[in-house]
């Protein structure tokens, strides 16, 4: 499992990555590894508002499908279209498959949580 | 597994350990004046022996469609049943009961742990194949309780699709299915109003159809054949609907007209009762509901699918597929509160389907359309008129005649013949005198000649 620092964490399992003003959401390493293979991917529309904490799609692996909570509030710029036909791209790469991008509109990102700090709840969560 | 029931020293026992004094204590929260305080006025037990002669005489008197129960019958006990709307009665080929009683179908009849009811999952994989076919959709589901929860269904489906809230439903399609899809569209926020039908023709309104689409419009529901039996001209319902943005759904009562009706290619999803293809009329059920559609809806529709795979050895293999989606998996976000499935009664419209094949399914329905047609003519012949005449229809189609549809069906009643459906329940603006009548391939000559000496005796 990897987490780059560069990134941001929620404790829904997504990634945020800030620049400027546009943000960049994907699901982490932790995330993918224990839906197992992710066999669909449903994104939002472009132009739609998403608010942090609230589901903006859903990722289905063969065992469940889990809903994908936004890490800060904005508008959705763009969707990852490539995901349509290889959502396993998810399972290679967590960390550089991205799923939306988001012009952020100014939310507090104060709560998500560093890649030190994330690692540690993921270890607190799963008991070792 | 051994039954032992519990003695009254357990009871005690058990009573004892969650400190209440007795049985009738636990019902306190109920208010007194609504509990029973008397023996319910049940007779004695019977023997198995004097339950089945009970049956047996009772079988003696009915309406039986099963013709050979009626070969057996003496002819003063027959009945002739002219009643369809919604339940057909057609030859069961004797292969079905053996094959779906066999242990590998019957105990696997709904698959908890799926992938080892191999058997099982490549029927329901084929049932799904030959609905697709049959109904000319892309993808069809492993099978929905019956035609009226799967048009509920449907249109649930096409709100989660489109966004929109609402629904227009033809008031040609089953009563009973629109009061299904009420009751289950009303407490979640689905508005479905309806929109009648030409008097002349017997089909939706276009004109009042194209009105009740609105921009929050999800989807518009007609029934083809419809209620009275007449067809819908789907193309251009689908024309109108998709003009504004709404999905058709098509729901299908009577299975067997896809043996001669076009398919219902230009709908968007199909709601299908399957119940003509081998399963027997008794007491409402058990039917089989299926739902087929596009393949871009698959993950909004309800219920489950049956995949075709490889085994590690790259063997052909069968697995239960998107139940992912299902509410013992994903509680209040699954698609439906349906999670399993008629794999039985699906069973039974597969073994049919086999049976018949194309071809047969075709001579089917075309002994159907003609039978439907000689009792048409005899009717008329006898005095009564028929309704939307000239409208293309199937094996069902609207009678009226000069006395009313009670009086009618009395006389008929006292000649051992069920006559039509009395319409005025439904449809009052139809008159007293309108019933709805359906001839099968099972309905005979002489019962249509006895039929419609009953009616030229008043007329």
């Amino acid at each position: 499992m990897s987490y780059p620092e560069k990134y941001k964490y929620a404790k829904s399992h997504e990634w945020l990555e800030i620049d400027g003003t546009t943000g960049t959401v994907g699901i982490t390493d932790y995330a993918q590894s224990s839906l197992g293979d992710i066999v669909f991917v449903e994104l939002p529309k472009v132009g739609q508002q998403v608010e942090a904490g609230s589901t903006f799609g859903s990722v289905e692996s063969v065992k469940a499908v889990s809903d994908l909570y936004a890490p800060a509030s904005g508008t959705v710029t763009e969707i990852n279209e490539a995901l349509n036909s290889a959502p396993e791209t998810i399972n290679t790469a967590a960390n550089e498959t991205w799923l939306i991008k988001l012009t952020l509109t100014g939310s507090d990102t104060s709560a998500l949580l560093s890649a030190a700090d994330y690692e540690k709840f993921v270890a607190e969560e799963t008991g070792h | 597994m051994r039954y032992l029931p519990k003695s009254p020293a357990d009871r005690t026992e058990m009573l004892d350990a969650i400190g209440v004094p007795s049985i009738e204590s636990l019902f306190e929260t109920i208010p007194a004046e609504y509990r029973l305080t008397e023996d319910l006025k049940i007779p004695r037990q019977h023997s198995e022996s004097e339950v089945l002669d009970r049956f047996r005489a009772f079988a003696a008197n009915i309406a039986s469609g099963d013709p050979e129960e009626l070969a057996k019958q003496p002819a003063s006990k027959l009945f002739a049943s002219f009643l369809g709307a919604g339940a057909y009665r057609h030859y069961r080929p004797v292969i079905i009961d053996s094959l779906v009683q066999r242990g590998e179908f019957l105990t696997s009849y709904t698959p908890y742990q799926p992938e080892i009811a191999q058997g099982t999952l490549q029927a329901m994989f084929e049932f799904q194949t030959m609905i697709c076919e049959l109904t000319g959709m892309e993808i069809a589901n492993a099978s929905m309780y019956d035609g009226s929860t799967g048009a509920a269904e449907a249109v649930m489906m096409a709100v989660r699709v489109t966004g929109r809230n609402a629904a227009v439903v033809a008031r040609t399609v089953h009563p009973e299915y629109r009061e299904v899809l009420h009751t289950a569209t009303q407490h979640q926020g689905i508005p479905a109003s309806e929109v009648g039908y030409d008097a002349a023709t017997g089909r939706v309104d276009l004109a009042a159809l194209d009105a009740a689409i609105g921009e929050d419009t999800a989807c518009v529901l007609i029934q083809s054949p419809n209620f009275f039996g007449t067809i819908e001209d789907v193309a251009a319902i689908a024309k109108i609907a998709h003009a504004k943005g709404a999905l058709l759904i098509v729901s299908i009562a009577e299975a067997v007209s896809l043996g001669i009706v076009k398919a219902p290619v230009e709908a968007d999803i199909v709601s299908l009762e399957a119940q003509s293809f081998g399963v027997a009329v008794g007491y409402g059920g058990p039917y089989c509901g299926v739902i087929a559609c596009k393949e871009k809806f698959l993950r909004q529709m309800p219920g489950r699918l049956v995949g075709e795979t490889k085994d590690k050895n790259g063997k052909r293999g069968f697995v239960l597929t998107l139940s992912t989606r299902e509410q013992h998996i994903r509680r209040e976000k699954a698609t439906s509160n349906i999670c399993t499935n008629q794999a039985l009664v699906a069973l039974m419209t597969t073994i049919f389907l086999v049976v018949y094949g194309k071809q047969g399914l075709r001579e089917l329905a075309e002994q159907n359309l003609a039978k439907a047609a000689y009792l048409r003519g005899v009717l008329k012949a006898a005095g009564a008129s028929t309704k939307f005449e000239g409208t293309p229809s199937f094996h069902e189609f609207v009678v009226t005649s000069a006395e009313t549809a009670s009086a009618l069906n009395e006389r008929l009643l006292g000649k051992q013949i069920v006559g039509g459906l009395d319409l005025a329940k439904w449809y009052p603006e139809l008159g007293e005198s309108a019933t709805l009548w359906c001839a099968t391939e099972l309905t005979t000559k002489a019962q249509m000649d006895a039929a419609a000496d009953v009616v030229k005796a008043r007329a």
